[in-house]
């Protein structure tokens, strides 16, 4: 025994040296760095199973399984597809010079390794940066599954990420964040995810819902939550981990990240009390889920803001953020026949359009030298941008999810049965119950 | 033998109770339930829409006692178990047939 083990620590030895990155690009790497990004990954990819608690708790009994099983299996199918082609799709070289996707050169990782990337994370170790984005790209498809809670058929929902991560999530990524994607190179700036995630998040759910179609008993039956508390646990782990998706964007440990932090923290805040008084001045009283509510509209509306303002502007945002989605839940509900089931559109379509745009107001060079002065400085470029990424990035979102969805419905069908529905996902689609 | 089925607030269960055991009448059944009578239910809210529940949470408690008993029992309930709001509860009085004892099969007036 004791001989084999030497045996193997020679072995080990004498392949180390590539594992544990020997050489002179060990200069480039910062150790604080490394740690934090990291540290952020795993932040953010406890937010995607803490999106299925807050989707699972506000709906019906009969369905908490199937919310919580399809944000884990996101995290389990995006998790290989990011390192079979995704991070390539995204960050890899420009296919042909027109910012629209990125080439196969990474394809399985091949050459995502310990030296660093200098085009995206100069300090880091390039697997690092890798498995930190992935976190993004898993979480994403993971925001959309509200939209047609309690009645999608978990086959085709396992099909419809794989091809919506791959022909959405990829190629807008790219254009937002690859080298040489095009509205990067408008200029249009996103630090953390407003288009790239909630954007592209908030239409297709739009898209989705209204394909879909609404459930049975919609506005006619009682739909409410069943678990209020095990939401608030969601939106608890959410608000903790939307620290290592903002301040982890900054890529960096020290003030850039330290700024993502703080204007976070004040967004949520300022969202959450900002929604807590519009609903309890109009007609309502202030209850919790609606006050986390507001938490993650702020969250949201500061995600592609979050390494360009500061501390006031971000109160500014959240408020504003807790007010128009608000509304937005409000009209639909109200005014229209979209059963978008937990509002993915309001919170975080709505909320995100109004963080994009509020980059291209409140934008500072002072706090981000890498970014841009916004129209309070008198620069009217940069808003500019930020109006087309948008229009672009939610028509783009909305058309190809639909499109999408109509060949997934020809093909395999998109919703259960009437009598599943009724009988509920987690017992026809998982065979389980809940709480026995 | 009288039983006596009655529909009571669920915060009043421990006064009822307490006045009961007071009163000598110790053994009870207890039930959640659901139901309405003129009550019109409550409306909760759900972000920013408003819903009505009208299948409110009850207490249901059961007792058998003998037939000259029950109009204290029911003096009693009513005492402890009323706030004057609509919702307070129902009584209901049934007939018993037999009453047994399980452990020593005891029937009768006294196995209550």
């Amino acid at each position: 025994m004791q001989r084999q083990i030497i045996i193997f620590i020679i072995i080990l030895s004498i392949f180390a040296p590539p594992v544990f990155g020997a050489g002179s690009l060990d200069n480039a790497i910062n150790g604080a760095d490394t740690v934090w990004v990291l540290i952020c990954a795993a932040l953010v990819m406890l937010m995607t199973p803490a999106v299925g608690l807050f989707y699972g708790g506000m709906v019906r009994q009969k369905n908490v399984l199937s919310m919580i099983t399809q944000s884990f299996i996101v995290l389990a199918l995006v998790s290989i597809q990011w390192i079979l082609w995704g991070y390539s799709l995204v960050f890899g070289h420009d296919v042909g010079g027109h910012g629209l996707i990125g080439g196969l050169q990474w394809l399985g990782l091949n050459g995502v390794g310990a030296a660093p990337n200098p085009d995206y994370a100069p300090t880091i170790p390039a697997s690092v940066f890798m498995i930190y984005q992935a976190m993004f790209a898993i979480i994403t498809p993971v925001l959309i599954t509200g939209a047609f809670a309690d009645r999608m058929k978990f086959s085709t929902f396992i099909v419809f990420t794989l091809v919506w991560t791959t022909i959405v999530y990829d190629p807008i990524a790219h254009w937002v964040w690859g080298t040489g994607g095009w509205l990067r190179d408008l200029g249009a700036l996103d630090f953390a995810g407003g288009l790239v995630v909630h954007i592209s998040a908030g239409f297709s759910a739009l898209a989705a819902a209204i394909i879909i179609g609404k459930r049975i008993g919609f506005k006619s039956e009682s739909m409410a939550p069943h678990n209020i508390p095990m939401t608030i646990l969601g939106g608890i782990l959410l608000w903790f981990g939307w620290f290592g998706f903002n301040a982890g964007s900054a890529l960096t440990a020290g003030s850039l990240a330290a700024n993502a932090f703080i204007v976070t923290n004040t967004s949520a805040a300022a969202g959450a009390i900002s929604w807590m008084t519009i609903s309890w001045k109009h007609g309502g009283k202030p209850n919790a889920l609606g006050i986390v509510t507001g938490g993650v509209a702020g969250l949201a509306a500061i995600t592609p803001a979050s390494g360009f303002v500061g501390p006031i502007p971000a109160l500014i945002i959240g408020a504003i953020a807790g007010i128009i989605c608000y509304f937005a839940m409000h009209f639909k509900n109200n005014k229209t026949n979209i059963d978008d089931s937990l509002d993915v559109f309001a919170c975080h379509g709505v909320g995100s359009v109004w963080g994009v745009i509020a980059v291209g107001i409140f934008a500072s060079l002072a706090i981000n030298p890498a970014g841009a002065n916004g129209l309070i400085y008198g620069n009217y470029d940069l808003i500019k941008s930020q109006f087309i990424a948008v229009i672009v990035t939610g028509i783009y979102s909305f058309v190809v999810t639909a499109i999408i969805l109509k060949i997934l419905d020809a093909r395999m069908g998109l919703r259960v049965p009437d009598h599943e529905e009724i009988e509920g996902l987690d017992i026809t689609q998982h065979g389980e119950k809940a709480y026995v | 033998m009288k039983k006596i089925e009655a529909i009571i607030r669920s915060e009043k269960m421990m006064d009822i109770k307490n006045a009961l055991a007071l009163a000598g009448f110790i053994g009870l059944t207890t039930y959640e339930v659901k139901g309405r009578g003129r009550q019109k239910g409550i409306v909760l809210q759900y972000r920013t829409q408003e819903y009505r529940v009208d299948l409110l949470a009850k207490t249901k408690i059961e007792l058998v006692v003998d037939d000259d008993d029950v109009e204290k029992v029911i003096e009693i309930i009513c005492e402890s178990g009323k706030t004057g709001n609509v919702g307070d509860g129902k009584i209901f009085i049934l007939p018993i047939d037999e009453i047994i004892r399980v452990r020593t099969g005891e029937r009768g007036k006294g196995a209550i």
